[in-house]
């Protein structure tokens, strides 16, 4: 480049022309990257449609085999979900900041009382809460069945929740049996859900 | 006698006296500052709502979790330990960035690691493009360089414009 | 009426803009003119058809028709009549039509255009626009559609539908549910639309890149016309980027302007493509150079653009930004992988035809400081495209959610950036072609030294902290070697020409817009650094509650909490006032006002902090907390920003100079 052609080209709108490409066969380096370049899209496409999924998924579905996890109770307790095969479990994912929560805690303990000595199994699942809150709210509303919080989330992240109140009831088989996004508004909804669940 | 008693009386005085005042300063009255408080939140994000700092969450949850911060702040929990803490109870999204275990260390390795792809990518288009223009000034060798003349026609070009 | 006025409009526009991309094609591959001419109508005709739907939108906003599910879940009776006309773009279905409007702005501007010269591109940049356009249209019609409006059937069952079902009444709520009170605000009247033309200008560099690929002309006639269309495009996205930053920093009261959210994140990626673009096509303009690099960052510039749309608007991100989840997200997902494939294919077909004579003469030329530059910012590219992706990657994997939060982003875009500040710096001396170090070495030495004085004058000062020294010293470093170009520059035509420094200044500018446009544009740049080093490493903050007449210290800022007051503002919201008095140095300064808002519709709380603003910092007060006891305390949390207003200064400043560097010459 000299530099006269330097200052023509300095002025703006005179583009460069075209110079004529030179022919070559495909090179090893070039198809290396193209190959490298589509697995990089396929794989964006694959992570952005399996992340997709998995966000209409929604919370575990009916049927589903349900994972074992261990539930450490406020009082000490250590409650494994595979020990409990054979039984239905109602499992209440709530928290002490939650309205709707505290709507439904009563009808809960209700129910429990109900239950307790027809072998169905109780278990609240505390989900990001603190303890003194936790504790607090439990004692507000005179729970006795076993509560918990949900360490690290595992739990509720095992069940794909979205939010506070759910409840999933587990049948004997181990397999969720029905599931509640929100709160339950009367005790006889409650009976209705254990009931079905029992006659299967 | 006494030569040696008193000194040693003394020493055992001091001594004892020493062990009534305390020897460290420890604090009495440890409520710590909104501002520690919020110095550790910071660095903590609401494991309920996404990508949100603890600090600036107006939640009532988040008031609760800034409340077991100054807790824990006056049992004399350090700052690991309460941060550890929250990655126990909530999982590791609470950490402004996973710590480097695992898979995480994915995050920390790639970014260097593609830097140094593309200098070498870079370096390599260099060379390339330098063997061109050899090639092509040994076809037709360039003018002269001498500093008075690039001045010049600098000058001249933009006289041009 | 109305409302089928409206939708009747989209359906329309949709099959116009499908006839478009037929008659373009057919006439393209038969060379029959008069089709693509026609074709070039339809494209035409699209922006007024869509104007109507949009006023349709709009009127039914305003006027507070319940019925319709969008405008009962963007607006309440309380609103204000501007913040009801923002609800355009409030929600998921407004803001789809309000995206297509734009986009058709832009088809119905580049069909007006005398395409003449590049009779060839013409149909396929016809196909290209009306294909995006349809689908945008059709995400409005089929999924999320803005007219459609609720319906109570006998068993008292909601239903949500365009037309109605049978064995339904209408259902007419009396009030909305109103929009997000953090969205009230003069942000947002800006803010969404700035962005939006951004993102959305794109896609005619995009549809010219196609369009020479699948023509074969691959010379440079698609990017003599897409290079004022990129520019222009580059300038809305970046003033949408710091609008939204001001708005952040003006509301949210978090103290910060960015918070490396991943939905502002994926709006940053494509700007950074843009910006690499900007730079490497001078090195095309000048020596023919990078044809195939220069066609990429446009294919990638665009592409990120729909991978942002997809990211805020499938659910698959959780932020404040993100959209409710919806039906559209499977839909965007096949459109970004046809797109992206398509694309590729392209690219990868036209390879060899776009092979350029690349000849590099010297490491320090100007080419190779600007693929420097490149390199960088590709690099941050990669750096926050990795953030964003790798969450999901980790949830996929190991079903633990992870943050990657701000600390990543910091540690990682801090040296780059800086590079790219060293950069600006040297190149400016650099020259095309040949290039000795010696010369350049000594043309910089002197404004290296001259730089050098300002960290030595800030530590005598008192400053320690290492990296606002070096912040501080870059930015002395480029402003010296930046303004010295336009003395230089001035000094030779006051010599030649013997004009006044004042006007051998708008002269140089003038003749060479793009030269000193730039150059303009990097000063601007720095003084935003400016404000950043202020606020990133200079803010301090603290929090107290404190009762009437208590006071709190932040550095030489006192604030004494004076009273509060609460009372009912007009616009449906309960006010909870408090009145705080500053003192800085000792001195009286004036009065600030932070409040709490309670919102009755929807049932939210916004605080809004006062705040004092000058040159050299801003005292930002919130307040947090209070008690409704006559004793009781207020909780405050005070921000002292320093710098921060070189931000919005530069940024507005760096906006008007685009526009002057954009701005046609009266010749071409």
């Amino acid at each position: 480049m000299r530099y006269d052609e330097l200052g023509a080209n300095d002025r703006e709108g005179v583009i460069a022309q075209d110079v004529p490409a030179e022919a070559g066969p495909l090179s090893l380096q070039r198809l290396w990257g193209i190959f490298i370049a589509c697995i990089l899209l396929l794989g964006l496409l694959g992570l952005l449609g399996f992340s997709l999924i998995r966000a209409h998924q929604g919370s575990m579905g009916i049927g589903d085999e349900v994972p074992d996890f261990i539930l450490t109770t406020f009082s000490g307790e250590q409650i494994a979900i595979g020990d409990l095969e054979g039984q239905v479990v109602v499992i209440n994912f709530w928290a002490s900041w939650c309205m709707p929560c505290e709507h439904e805690a009563p009808i809960f303990e209700q129910a429990y009382q109900m239950y307790k000595d027809r072998g169905v199994v109780f278990l609240g699942v505390n989900y990001a809460d603190t303890e003194r809150e936790a504790r607090a709210y439990l004692k507000k509303y005179g729970i006795t069945y076993p509560n918990g919080p949900d360490l690290g989330t595992r739990i509720s992240q095992a069940f794909r929740t979205s939010g506070v109140p759910e409840t999933f009831i587990i049948g004997p088989d181990n397999r969720l049996a029905d599931v509640r996004i929100g709160p339950y508004t009367a005790l006889m909804e409650i009976v209705e859900a254990v009931e079905n669940v029992l006659r299967h | 006698m006494y030569k040696i008693t008193l000194p040693l009386s003394l020493l055992v005085i001091l001594l004892l006296s020493s062990l009534l005042t305390p020897v460290s300063a420890v604090a009495q009255d440890n409520e710590p500052t909104d501002d520690e408080v919020n110095a550790i939140a910071k660095q903590l994000y609401c494991p309920v709502c996404e990508n949100i700092p603890l600090d600036t969450c107006q939640m009532q949850a988040c008031r609760q979790w800034r409340d077991t911060i100054r807790e824990k702040l006056t049992a004399g929990w350090s700052e690991e330990q309460i941060k550890q803490y929250f990655v126990e109870q909530y999982g590791v999204r609470v950490l402004a960035t996973p710590p480097a275990k695992g898979i995480n260390l994915l995050v920390y390795i790639l970014p260097p690691v593609a830097l140094l792809v593309g200098i070498v990518i870079l370096l390599r288009a260099f060379r390339k493009w330098r063997q061109a223009t050899v090639q092509a000034e040994q076809v037709q060798p360039a003018k002269p360089e001498d500093p008075y003349i690039a001045r010049l026609e600098e000058e001249l070009r933009r006289r041009e414009r | 009426m109305i409302i089928h006025v409206g939708y009747f409009s989209l359906v329309l526009t949709f099959l116009i803009a499908l006839y478009g991309v037929g008659a373009a094609t057919y006439g393209a591959i038969r060379r029959k003119t008069q089709f693509v001419e026609s074709a070039r109508h339809a494209m035409l005709l699209t922006w007024p058809l869509v104007t109507l739907s949009v006023l349709a939108i709009v009127w039914l906003l305003v006027s507070g028709d319940f019925q319709v599910h969008y405008v009962y879940s963007t607006t309440s009776n309380d609103m204000p009549v501007y913040l009801k006309i923002t609800a355009l773009w409030g929600g998921q279905a407004g803001s789809l039509v309000f995206w297509s409007w734009l986009m058709a702005a832009f088809a119905s501007a580049v069909s007006l255009r005398k395409w003449d010269h590049n009779r060839e591109l013409l149909p396929w940049v016809v196909v290209v626009i009306m294909v995006n356009l349809a689908f945008f249209l059709s995400l409005a019609i089929f999924f999320e559609n803005p007219f459609a409006r609720l319906w109570k059937t006998l068993d008292g069952e909601q239903i949500t539908a365009m037309f109605q079902p049978r064995g339904t009444i209408p259902l007419v709520p009396v009030d909305g549910r109103g929009l997000n009170p953090l969205l009230r605000h003069l942000g947002m009247i800006v803010h969404p639309p700035m962005q939006y033309l951004g993102f959305v200008s794109f896609v005619i560099p995009y549809a010219l890149a196609m369009g020479a690929l699948i023509t074969g002309r691959t010379d440079d006639h698609w990017l003599r016309v897409g290079r004022r269309w990129t520019i222009v495009a580059w300038l809305f996205l970046s003033a949408g980027l710091l609008l939204g930053s001001w708005w952040a920093y003006d509301v949210l009261g978090w103290g910060g302007y960015w918070g490396w959210d991943p939905v502002e994140v994926s709006a940053l990626i494509p700007w950074l493509s843009a910006t690499a673009f900007i730079h490497s096509v001078m090195i095309h303009e000048k020596r023919g150079m990078l044809k195939q690099w220069n066609m990429v960052l446009v294919i990638l510039t665009y592409s990120l653009v729909i991978f942002g749309t997809f990211l805020s608007r499938s659910g698959v991100l959780m932020s404040v930004h993100a959209f409710a989840e919806s039906a559209i997200g499977p839909m965007l997902l096949i459109f970004i992988g046809i797109s992206f494939v398509g694309s590729f294919i392209l690219l990868i077909w036209r390879w060899e035809k776009l092979k350029s004579k690349n000849q590099l003469n010297s490491m320090l030329s100007r080419e190779a400081l600007l693929l420097l530059n490149n390199l960088l910012l590709i690099g941050i590219l990669v750096v926050c495209a990795w953030g964003i992706l790798f969450p999901l990657i980790s949830e996929l994997i190991t079903s633990q959610k992870v943050t990657v939060g701000p600390p990543f982003y910091e540690r990682a875009v801090a040296p780059l950036g800086i590079g790219l500040l060293i950069l600006m710096a040297v190149a400016p001396l650099s020259t095309y072609g040949h290039t000795w170090w010696k010369p350049l070495v000594k043309a910089l030495l002197k404004p290296f030294g001259a730089s050098l004085l300002v960290p030595l004058i800030l530590t005598l000062r008192g400053i320690t902290n290492l990296g606002a020294l070096l912040g501080f010293w870059v930015v002395a470093f480029v402003a010296l070697v930046t303004l010295n170009e336009f003395w230089r520059g001035a000094m030779v035509r006051r010599r030649r020409h013997g004009e006044i420094i004042p006007l051998a200044l708008w002269r140089l500018m003038r003749r060479n817009r793009q030269r000193y446009g730039g150059y303009v544009i990097h000063l601007c740049t720095v003084m935003m650094v400016v404000g950043i080093i202020g606020i990133e490493i200079f803010q301090t903050e603290t929090q107290a509650t404190l009762v009437w007449g208590e006071q709190l210290t932040l550095g030489r800022y006192v604030m004494i909490y004076e009273s509060m007051d609460q009372f009912d503002s007009p616009d449906g919201r309960f006010v909870i006032r408090a009145v705080v008095s500053v003192y800085r140095d000792g001195k009286y300064v004036g009065e600030l006002y932070p409040r709490q808002d309670y919102y009755y519709a929807p049932e939210m709380a916004v605080s809004i902090p006062g705040v004092r603003s000058t040159l050299e910092d801003d005292l930002s007060v919130m307040l947090v907390g209070w008690e409704p006891t006559p004793t009781g305390g207020a909780t405050f949390k005070v921000f002292l920003n320093p710098l921060v207003n070189f931000i919005w200064l530069g940024g507005l400043l760096f906006i008007l100079g685009t526009l002057a560097a954009a701005w046609p010459d009266r010749k071409s």
